[in-house]
């Protein structure tokens, strides 16, 4: 086989459609860029021909405030990050303990697991905003020794709290979704049920819920703005801080920026992660 | 191949010097699946393709259904080279049938449902009649208590059956059955195969690829024995699986008949 490998010519009309072939893509790339420019052209000229535009180009757009704002929104922001890398993490552990924990059939397990039932419904029936206030000035007002009274302390806390109910629906989902054979053939294995999850079903079902958790690390991500209504010094707060003092919104923009240059990278990132993992295990299946 | 009493009957379908190459995923330079397979299927013809597991039969098939493009050859279908990049797929498989080795039915969808999807919307039958249809067919296959089930409550023989019957709705002009009894329990091979042995008496134009040569031999018009992607031997079942001629159809059989 490797013989007529190599010595395999294309045949003159294997070489024609080749040409009808890249004729068809190159064709297919001019819609493709003609589409595009006609569409943003038609957005752009809407945007600037807008009566309005003028005021909203000076008050939004304006490139002296945007360079005056830059290092204190870049501090506040720097905030937004480190909050974000300390919750994502308690998130993932606390969401997957919790589905874990609903998915658990040990009879001692029974009273834990209708309080994790009752953590999400609860939990994700309340706006994150109000968390927030809850916990920064509920449980320092409670007075007890050694609990922190740090406003960031107990913002980052709402967070975990709030997005654990949901990563724990999302993750709950990709466990149920593993189809029962593979539970079948891991108990057939004589696998215990804490093996089979942790060997079996949870790495299948973490695959699967890649995309939606993206979702909520970038849900995440923005809402961690949500701490500049208690005072803390993050993007947003530094933006409206500046523009407040200097009838200028244009920071806004900047701040928006910056969390968009935060979620591009890592939507990016797990695409390509996801690919990966497809490719591996679908190697010369159909 | 084609008769030369009947020169003037065009074959539905014509395969010429067919080559379909995969990339390696470790190494470079590409794994050659199909090396040069000619063929030809006149209307009423019942080929099989024969051979070992990773020989191209299925392969073959997909490239015919023109579900994976070809490296070189060329396809022809009622008289039309479908190989052709310009050729909608979608318009040759209106004319096509397939039934897969897992039967790939939809589980979402009920029998009578997944029986009524492609003519609907495919072939623009009002519901009513694509409903007759897919009743009346199913009902010929002995399958009419459980048009209303979905999928996973069928036997596998059943849903094999459902997805001939799913096949057969739009009235295909061909075929391509891709070992569609592999997945299935001995005693339940039967009753998919009488209903292919029906549809070849009835004259329907068929390629299968499979393993079960005694079907081989009692349905077939033409048999290709299939080896390494290349066709080793063919011509009437009776000559290939009788007295074959090639030493690597020799060995096959052997293997797969050990009596």
């Amino acid at each position: 086989m490797t013989g007529s490998a190599t010595d395999w010519q294309p045949s003159e009309r294997e070489l024609a459609r080749r040409r009808t072939r890249s004729r068809q893509h190159r064709h297919r790339v001019v819609v493709a860029t003609v589409a595009t420019v006609v569409v943003l052209g038609v957005l752009g000229a809407a945007l600037v021909l807008s009566p309005g535009w003028p005021r909203v180009r000076a008050t939004f757009l304006d490139l002296h405030h945007a360079k005056e704002s830059l290092p204190t929104i870049l501090d506040g922001f720097w905030l937004n990050v480190r909050m974000f890398l300390i919750a994502e993490p308690l998130i993932l552990i606390a969401g997957l303990a919790l589905a874990l924990t609903r998915q658990a059939r040990s009879a001692w397990l029974a009273p834990l697991r209708g309080l994790a039932v009752l953590y999400t419904d609860v939990v994700r029936g309340i706006p994150t905003l109000l968390l927030v206030f809850l916990f920064v000035f509920g449980m320092p007002a409670l007075g007890l020794q050694g609990i922190p009274s740090s406003i960031f302390f107990w913002a980052t806390v709402a967070l975990v709290v709030s997005y654990s109910a949901y990563v724990a629906e999302v993750f709950r989902s990709g466990i149920e979704s593993v189809h029962p054979s593979q539970l079948a053939s891991a108990e057939a294995l004589a696998l215990s049920r804490g093996q089979t999850m942790r060997h079996v079903v949870v790495p299948q079902a973490v695959r699967r819920v890649v995309p939606p958790l993206l979702n909520d690390f970038v849900s995440l991500q923005k809402d961690t703005a949500l701490v500049a209504s208690v005072g803390l010094f993050d993007a947003l707060f530094a933006a409206a801080d500046y523009g407040n003092f200097n009838f200028n919104f244009t920071p806004y923009v900047v701040a928006a920026l910056f969390f968009i240059a935060m979620t591009v990278p890592l939507a990016r990132l797990c695409d390509v992660l996801a690919r990966r993992l497809a490719r591996r295990e679908r190697a010369g299946a159909l | 191949m084609t008769s030369p009493l009947t020169p003037l009957l065009t074959p539905l379908l014509e395969v010429r010097n067919v080559r379909k190459t995969y990339p390696r995923h470790d190494e470079p330079g590409r794994r050659v699946v199909l090396d040069d397979v000619s063929l030809t299927v006149s209307p009423g013809d019942v080929v099989c393709l024969i051979g070992s597991s990773g020989s191209g039969k299925s392969t073959l098939l997909r490239c015919l259904d023109l579900l994976e493009p070809i490296d070189d050859g060329v396809i022809e279908f009622q008289g039309r080279e479908i190989s052709d990049p310009l050729v909608d797929p979608r318009v040759v498989r209106r004319d096509i049938g397939m039934v897969f080795q897992a039967y790939n039915l939809f589980p979402h969808l009920s029998v009578l449902d997944n029986c009524t999807l492609a003519p609907r919307k495919v072939h623009g039958l009002s519901p009513a009649a694509a409903r007759d249809r897919a009743h009346e067919l199913l009902g010929r296959f002995g399958l009419a208590e459980h048009v209303h089930k979905h999928p996973d409550r069928l036997s596998g023989g059943q849903q094999q059956r459902v997805a001939l019957v799913r096949a057969l709705c739009t009235d295909p002009a061909l075929l391509l059955l891709d070992e569609i009894t592999a997945a299935l329990d001995p005693e339940l091979v039967g009753e998919v195969l009488d209903i292919v042995r029906d549809l070849a008496a009835a004259g329907t134009t068929m390629v299968l690829a499979t393993h079960e040569m005694s079907f081989a031999r009692e349905v077939a018009t033409h048999v290709c024995f299939l080896d390494g992607g290349r066709i080793v031997e063919e011509g009437p079942p009776a000559q290939v699986l009788g007295a074959p001629e090639q030493e690597r159809t020799r060995a096959f059989l052997r293997r797969v008949l050990p009596d």
